[in-house]
């Protein structure tokens, strides 16, 4: 699994982080999104689907 | 089993992801009244208006990942009729769809003055269509009046100020966003507006528009006073869209009448805009309008759809971006809580303000600070006890 972010359409809510701490951070100064792994192992792969999913910017984007 | 979702934005496309990534092997249908592909709303007013974006830009998952959900999308029908015995759906192109479970995802359509639809130059803005037919007309604008002092009619006033087209904003409070963030942090808005170059004509309502000839030509106040305009935004509110449920026998009551569990009846549920849900704990029926909702209610539906028998509880959350600010809040804002900034400072307008009622934090307001904000989301328990909306 490959995960990629969108920053410009990322709107900053957080969502992501929300399911995914150790997957997902928030910059500091304007919210946007972080991506601390890029290729998460298995055991994060459902939390991170859903976290695409839920994304209400429809920023990040799975392959598989 | 098989599965309906009547509409095909945020919430429908939710509800059919949450469903396949939990599991749910049956057939899906999602019937949608617009032609296009599921897109995303909040980038209408801002990105698509201000033509920063290409419209394609707002497609929610590309064709691909679609197809992935396997899922048949019947799109430019809208449904008219639905049977809650029979569970079947009518379209306005003649089809009878029928499923073990039907979504309702229908969404809300916008409020307008009587006689509007026709005028040259009055818009609104819900659909992708109406997003490009308002930035087209705009290009060739004197002057706009944006009729609404809400999120959505302070968003388009900015892009239309941003457009560099002189723009008024009217509407009845003393300041946007009045009735949501309370007068301190509505008067930063007020102020962020005038900054900005956006006239700002507020405290009376708009009573009626002006026309000639077919076009419209201003928009009249409840003073009499009269805002001259060649194009109109009317972005004072939206309903439900639950016309086409009249006589079904669902309850309809400002959005399709549900359960704690989203159900409006055996087999049928809401979700999104158009849900109006019991929400337990408050005790309270509650509908929300903004995008997170639709996608954490969908979800949620398909829990309940896979058989978990839980209530829906929320912390609400809702995002503006107006200009270059970034406002976020989590949980509710009461027009009379007690503000307190508790990061921040508003002179460097970069803050995170706190609103309590009866003592209990029921909500946050970040205002350019968004990971700030959401470290302070209130517990469901703190939106809870400060009182019932």
């Amino acid at each position: 699994m490959k995960i990629t972010v969108d920053q410009d359409k990322c709107c900053g809510a957080g969502t992501c982080v929300l399911l995914a701490p150790d997957i997902f951070d928030q910059r500091e100064d304007d919210g946007i999104v972080l991506l601390l792994q890029e290729t998460p192992g298995p055991a994060s792969h459902d939390i991170v689907r859903e976290a695409a999913d839920v994304c209400p910017g429809a920023a990040i984007t799975v392959s598989e | 089993m098989t599965l309906l979702v009547v509409g095909a934005s945020a919430a429908g496309l939710a509800t059919v992801e949450a469903l396949r990534r939990k599991g749910y092997g049956d057939r899906i249908t999602v019937l949608g009244a617009e032609p296009h592909l599921p897109y995303d709303r909040p980038p209408l007013s801002k990105q698509v208006l201000s033509g920063q974006w290409e419209p394609a830009r707002t497609q929610l998952r590309p064709a691909e990942r679609l197809s992935t959900l396997d899922a048949e999308f019947l799109l430019g029908d809208a449904a008219t009729a639905l049977d809650v015995r029979e569970r079947t759906v009518r379209t306005a192109s003649g089809r009878a769809l029928t499923a073990d479970d039907i979504v309702l995802a229908t969404g809300l359509r916008p409020r307008t003055f009587p006689g509007q639809s026709g005028l040259g130059g009055v818009h609104v803005l819900r659909t992708l269509d109406d997003a490009l037919a308002l930035r087209a007309d705009l290009l060739s604008c004197s002057r706009a009046v944006v009729v609404g002092d809400g999120v959505l009619g302070t968003e388009i006033a900015a892009s239309v100020a941003g457009m560099g087209v002189p723009v008024t904003l009217a509407g009845p409070q003393p300041a946007p966003l009045a009735a949501q963030f309370g007068p301190a942090v509505s008067d930063l808005l007020a102020e962020l507006h005038a900054s900005r170059g956006v006239s700002l004509r507020l405290g009376a309502a708009v009573t009626e528009l002006d026309s000639h000839d077919g076009r419209v030509t201003g928009v009249r106040l409840e003073t009499g006073e009269v805002l001259p305009a060649d194009v109109v935004v009317v972005a004072f509110g939206a309903a439900p869209a639950t016309d086409w449920l009249e006589g079904s026998g669902l309850a309809l009551a400002n959005g399709v009448v549900c359960d704690s569990r989203c159900r409006a009846a055996e087999g049928i549920y809401a979700v999104g805009d158009v849900a109006r849900w019991h929400h337990e704990a408050l005790d309270v029926t509650l509908r929300l309008e903004n995008r997170t909702n639709a996608t954490e209610q969908a979800t949620h539906v398909a829990t309940v759809i896979l058989g978990e028998d839980r209530p829906y509880l929320p912390v609400p959350y809702f995002w503006t971006d107006q200009f270059d600010t970034k406002i976020h809040v989590h949980g509710t804002l009461f027009a009379d809580a007690d503000v307190s900034i508790v990061e921040g400072s508003v002179a460097d307008r970069r803050f995170v303000a706190e609103y309590r009622r009866n003592g209990v934090v029921t909500g946050v307001l970040g205002w350019n600070m968004p990971k700030q904000a959401r470290l302070r989301r209130p517990e469901p328990t703190g939106v809870l006890v400060g009182g019932k909306p």
